[in-house]
């Protein structure tokens, strides 16, 4: 103890005449930090109702809710977070997991009211002082990667070696793999809005992502008969509304499909169906075509107890889907695996049969029902000068006759005109037989109806692609045939919708070539069905109008597929088959 | 049967003290028999306070625990998350960028920094020495903007992850930290002046409270007041986590035994925790800050058990934790040093002390309620 502890505590006074550091609040308040954790503000244009902030909330403080003005569409669940500030602890985990990064919180976090029943609020739609506020915690996904992450990547086939053979162009995930991927799954569900077959997307997905992959085959079975197709070649509009890929990569869905099915040698053994679950209800239904539109009817109708014939023209079931679709996409024993279970169904097949006026009339009389999923057999003409030279073929035909069992085309030039996915076959299958393939095409690449993949691959594999290029006339010279086209500029068009290729000069270009395939689509082909049938049904550019049940409005017709209009792919076609079941089962109550 | 004169009726007065009284750190209180203003006998009471942590954290996804941990600890929640985050990553194998190791020892610092300031001025504040209080609480106040301008918060941080921490430093921050540390360091010999060099608060320190060296070994004791008692345990030293291994400082111990030393401990550590702070600043590298986690809502923690120590304000400080390879943690088991400071070696330091110095000797073994009862 000294003499100075007594006297220096007494210096402590010096502070008297020092400013303060206590906040005279309220008359001066602190603004939070630039990073503040205060109150939320949600951009609703932005968010697409995930509901990821409401699973993340370890104090149930978010609750997804119907707002006024946003009305659910694909992609978009039309609900946004509602929370409850009673809860909130300001983690905001939230934030840092928000999908879209359309959730952040602001830097303000002092607000008094008199009426606690407006702490419970939808950011974003109930007015807030605090709603245009710029500062505050906002996501950094480059950080952190909670709210999207990359893509497990496949192994794919380098361009070089797989243009020599029919192999297929991707790997398929190894089991670790897929568990990874499908484990990226958020357990949104806005893909079940965005497939046309509503298929249980998240409960596979987590089936896979567990290891559970006969619970995932069994789910694909609940409303899709072609799973292994579909996770091949399917259009995947699931993936494009994933809630992933909005600052991640979409979940590999197609491809998880594909892996689940590839785990067994047999989906028949898998799915161990009985012939004919319950008693037979003794009625009977045709379906008038094997595609996966006719295919998903017989299944689901089979399993409820009808007795099911199919018809078709070809020797085998999978419609123009499987023949049309060339090896390196959709190779033939996965057909036949799938073939299996139909078989085991019960379905009754009748292959080889020609589809006349005179079958569809004695089916009129056999059967309770018809199911017409006959689809497009014809190719569209290209209306182009000089079409009707042998040379000069439909992309179309071209496939359907096994190309990869066919001759070869070593040395040949071979022109194909289209965008679409029979184009992207034709002109991959002509290089894998040895033939340079110029494709031309009237718009821009990105206006190519064909899958993004097909396209980036096909570009990969020698084609040489020539967009914007409007055909005018094809010759016949000496050695072959002369394609000539118009190099074409961009405008917009009138009418809204994707610009239009006009001719940007009057330059001729030519490409000397030995054949040129068209590939500008397909129509359909009803002159199977008797005309007086055809007055009671509703037709348009020979397509068949159907309601919401598939029902044409003739008798007990029903029609599905392509042959109706509509996306035009397969798992359209399958949902087409599914609406068509629950009609006909309405309707033959 | 003979009555225990400790708690005999005739003789003994019996008052609760705590679980209100400002006296109390915490939510505890102390029941007491005393015989004048001498205590003859102290028991410990907890159970004001249980949220019941450890079982919540069994409901809860991994990373929703983050939120919750934080709370265990008011003034210093970074080493929960610390402990929890080492944990798992120890469990899943998921690497911890360089810098955000760094980041992570200048929060854990920064926090440690904050806490002694508070718990020097409280030490003098239990005597009634209030300004010095308010001058602590002050002090920290500056390391509070210092957090909310790095983490979005002043006290439940969050900003300690699996794979790193939650955001990059913000621009200019690194001159903010020295400016707050040029303060406080320029007003810390006023704080001196006023509390260890007060006649007051060496006449109510200088040995009571003594904590007996061989104490230390019998009851497990660690942190400060283990150091004031002549010990050199710190786990930053002896099992150095993060990057605590390429700083160059000493273990600060004393040798009074008694709340002065426990005092000088901690006024030693607020110097250690500005060199600390100054050292990572100037050797912080460059690059990413967090390693990317998985699916949070799908993420299965593989099964194992792992044991996480890190040096609080208060000693070690550790998180037992099991997963079954589940989406939660099947068990947490959180241990604080407040355990035996706060049960067996504060019941037997207050018998034979005056009632004036309950609250005197509570804080000086800086006991947290929260770690007792989780």
């Amino acid at each position: 103890m000294k003499f100075t502890d007594v006297i220096s505590p007494f210096l402590a006074w010096s502070r008297a005449a020092k400013k303060v550091d206590t906040i005279p609040y309220p008359n001066q308040q602190n603004p939070g930090a630039d990073r503040y954790r205060g109150f939320h503000i949600n951009d609703t244009s932005k968010c697409i109702g995930c509901g990821r902030c409401e699973v993340i909330c370890e104090n149930k403080a978010i609750d997804m809710v119907k707002v006024d003005g946003v009305e659910p569409t694909k992609g978009d669940s039309g609900l946004r977070p509602k929370v409850d500030y009673g809860r909130c602890c300001w983690c905001a985990l939230c934030i840092d997991v928000c999908s879209t990064g359309s959730l952040s919180l602001t830097n303000k976090y002092s607000w008094v009211t008199e009426n606690p029943d407006t702490c419970v609020y939808t950011p974003g739609v109930d007015q807030k002082a605090w709603d245009s506020e710029e500062k505050g915690f906002r996501q950094e996904n480059d950080v952190l990667g909670w709210a999207g992450s990359p893509r497990e990547q496949m192994e794919i086939e380098t361009p070089e070696k797989r243009i020599e053979n029919f192999d297929e162009v991707v790997k398929g995930y190894t089991v670790d793999q897929a568990m990874e991927e499908a484990a990226r799954c958020i357990q949104c569900g806005l893909c079940i809005s965005a497939c046309p077959a509503h298929m249980h997307i998240p409960d596979y997905l987590k089936a896979i992502a567990e290891g559970r992959f006969v619970d995932a085959v069994k789910l694909f079975y609940d409303n899709n008969p072609l799973p292994e197709m579909c996770g091949k070649v399917c259009t995947r509009e699931c993936e494009t509304v994933c809630a992933m890929g909005y600052q991640g990569e979409s979940i590999a869905i197609r491809w998880l499909k594909r892996f689940a099915c590839e785990q067994f040698e047999s989906l028949a053994d898998v799915l161990a169906l009985e012939a004919q679950p319950g008693e037979p209800n003794g009625k009977k239904v045709a379906v008038v075509g094997a595609g996966p539109s006719g295919l998903s009817a017989a299944y689901y109708l089979s399993r409820k107890g009808y007795e099911v014939h199919v018809y078709d023209r070809l020797e085998k079931g999978g419609g123009v889907s499987w023949y049309a679709i060339p090896e390196y996409r959709l190779p033939a024993d996965g057909i036949t695996k799938q073939m299996e279970v139909f078989e085991q169904t019960g379905v009754i097949f009748n292959y080889g049969r020609d589809i006349t006026a005179e079958l569809l009339a004695d089916m009129e009389n056999r059967f309770d029902a018809v199911y017409l999923a006959v689809g497009l057999q014809k190719p569209s003409d290209a209306r182009i000068k000089g079409e009707d030279i042998p040379e000069v073929k439909p992309a179309f035909d071209f496939l359907m006759n096994s190309p990869d069992k066919g001759e070869m085309l070593t040395g040949k030039k071979v022109i194909v005109i289209g965008g679409g996915n029979v184009a992207m076959d034709t002109a991959r299958t002509c290089v894998r037989l040895g033939a340079d393939v110029v494709l031309s095409y009237r718009r821009r690449v990105q206006d190519m109806p064909a899958d993004d993949e097909e396209i980036h691959e096909a570009m990969e594999e020698t084609i040489d692609f020539r967009p914007k290029t409007i055909p005018i006339r094809i010759e016949r010279t000496e050695s072959g045939i002369r394609y000539l086209y118009h190099e074409a500029k961009m405008v917009d068009n009138p009418k809204g919708g994707r610009p239009l290729p006009k001719p940007k000069d009057d330059v001729e270009h030519a490409v000397d070539a030995d054949i040129l395939f068209s590939a500008i689509g397909q129509t359909s082909d009803i002159e199977f069905i008797p005309e007086s049938m055809q007055k009671e049904m509703k037709l348009k550019w020979g397509r068949i109008i159907v309601n919401d049940n598939q029902y044409t409005g003739y008798k007990n017709f029903f029609a599905g597929g392509d042959i109706t209009p509509g996306e035009g792919d397969a798992i359209t076609a399958i949902a087409d088959g599914l609406r068509a079941v629950k009609g006909i089962i309405d309707r033959l109550k | 049967m003979g009555v225990n004169p400790a708690t005999d009726p005739k003789k003994t007065t019996h008052l609760f003290f705590g679980p209100q009284h400002p006296g109390v750190t915490g939510n505890m209180s102390i029941e007491m028999w005393f015989d004048g203003d001498q205590i003859t006998k102290a028991i410990t009471h907890v159970g004001y306070l249980h949220r019941g942590f450890e079982k919540l954290m069994e409901k809860r996804l991994w990373i929703q625990n983050f939120p919750l941990v934080c709370r265990i600890c008011v003034p210093e929640p970074d080493i929960n998350e610390e402990c929890y985050a080492l944990a798992i990553e120890e469990l899943t194998g998921i690497e911890v960028p360089e810098r955000a190791k760094w980041i992570r020892t200048l929060v854990l610092e920064l926090a440690r920094f904050a806490v002694n300031l508070m718990a020097f001025g409280g030490q003098a504040g239990t005597l009634g020495l209030g300004t010095a209080a308010m001058w602590g609480i002050t002090f920290r106040d500056f390391v509070l903007d210092l957090f909310e301008e790095l983490t979005g918060a002043r006290i439940y941080h969050i900003y300690i992850q699996p794979g790193g921490v939650r955001r990059d430093l913000p621009p200019g921050f690194e001159n903010r930290i020295e400016e707050v540390l040029t303060k406080i360091e320029e007003r810390l010999p006023e704080l001196d002046r006023l509390v260890l060099n007060n006649a007051i608060f060496k006449l109510r320190t200088q040995n009571v409270g003594v904590v007996k060296p061989e104490w230390i070994k019998e009851y497990g004791l660690v942190g400060p007041v283990a150091r004031g008692s002549g010990s050199v345990r710190d786990v930053r030293k002896d099992a150095p986590y993060e990057i605590y291994n390429k700083l160059d400082f000493d273990v600060v111990t004393e040798t009074g035994n008694d709340i002065y030393a426990r005092a000088l401990v901690r006024r030693r550590e607020i110097d250690l925790s500005i060199s600390l702070i100054r050292q990572i600043l100037s050797g912080m590298p460059e690059g990413p800050v967090a390693t990317k986690l998985p699916n949070l809502t799908e993420w299965r923690v593989p099964a194992g058990e792992y044991y996480s120590r890190v040096e609080s304000s208060r000693g070690e400080y550790g998180y037992y934790v099991v997963s079954d390879g589940s989406l939660k943690p099947r068990r947490v088991h959180v241990r604080g040093p407040s355990y035996v400071h706060a049960v067996p070696l504060l019941e037997r330091m207050l018998v034979g002390a005056n009632i004036a110095d309950v609250s005197n000797i509570m804080v000086s073994l800086t006991t947290c309620p929260p770690e007792i009862e989780r």
